[in-house]
């Protein structure tokens, strides 16, 4: 079992960093036990195949492992990781649907207003009606039925908690462009999770 | 002070869920906030899905797909010497 040797807080990146900019390998291998969850977690969300998310892991980190040097610490090194990460997952899309047009840039639907259609009270813990398993299936397929400009911004702001800015530049995005994609893909999940998460017997046509 | 309607309101959600709404804005959200019941339950909701996310922490990466890229960044330091990351 692969375990993290310390806290976020206490990890020292910078230094880790200029040990495997140094061409210290056990330094850069814990850049990638550090990170490698996220990174797969975020390939998976992005192409939605597991074999393609294990390659892009590997196609991530081989590549920064390559690039170490062109690294210059003026943005995290995981921001960085994670605009490789999105790169090579997006080569894959284009691969796997022989599409050349598979972009994060793509226009999102004009005209059409963000909106909320499920209005129904949740319940107070409503995660705890689920196993961890079945929490995790449903959260996980909700994010994978949005459209990919909507997952991929969902999945770095509020999956893995990156900043507005910071995901503007990991996807090369403006940050309005983030903001709203951001907010249309947080509307589609909660309809999404409003299925399964509202308050029983609250209304005649309640889900379950 | 103007009056939101539920579009403006909508519009301003993930700003206001991020607290990046300061001043008289943030004071008109919440205003229409309390007297629209509709508003309220999306605001509420779209904060716990918002919440319930943030808590997911990823799985880790199974022990033979871990090995495989640490092989595979073996073998690339092995080709590249030690220059690896010069350029």
């Amino acid at each position: 079992m692969i375990e993290t040797s310390s806290g976020r807080g206490v990890f020292d990146e910078a230094a880790v960093v200029a040990r495997a900019q140094a061409g210290d390998v056990r330094a850069f291998s814990e850049l990638v036990i550090r990170y490698e969850r996220n990174i797969l977690r975020l390939a998976q969300h992005i192409t939605q195949n597991r074999e393609d998310a294990e390659d892009v892991l590997q196609d991530t980190f081989l590549k920064a492992y390559e690039h170490l040097g062109q690294f210059q610490g003026n943005s995290k090194f995981y921001t960085w990781l994670v605009r490789i990460a999105v790169n090579e997952s997006l080569m894959k899309l284009r691969r796997r649907k022989a599409d050349k047009t598979v972009s994060i840039d793509a226009p999102v639907e004009t005209g059409e207003e963000p909106m909320a259609r499920e209005i129904a009270v949740w319940e107070d813990n409503p995660e705890q009606r689920y196993s961890r398993e079945e929490l995790r299936a449903i959260l996980d397929r909700a994010v994978e039925s949005l459209a990919l400009p909507y997952r991929t911004v969902f999945a770095l702001r509020d999956i893995d908690e990156l900043s507005t800015e910071e995901t503007a530049e990991a996807l090369g995005l403006s940050i309005p462009a983030v903001k709203s994609r951001l907010l249309r893909a947080r509307l589609q999940l909660r309809d999404k999770l409003t299925r399964f998460f509202r308050r029983k017997g609250d209304d005649a046509f309640a889900y379950m | 002070m103007h009056l939101l309607t539920c579009k403006e309101f909508l519009a301003e959600l993930s700003d206001y869920l991020d607290e990046a709404v300061q001043g008289e804005v943030r004071q008109q959200l919440e205003q229409h906030l309390s007297e629209c019941p509709n508003c309220w339950v999306i605001c509420d909701t779209t904060r716990k899905t918002v919440e319930i996310y943030k808590g997911i922490e990823p799985v880790p990466v199974p022990e033979e797909v871990h090995q495989r890229l640490m092989a595979a960044v073996e073998k690339k330091k092995a080709a590249c010497g030690s220059e690896h990351g010069k350029e």
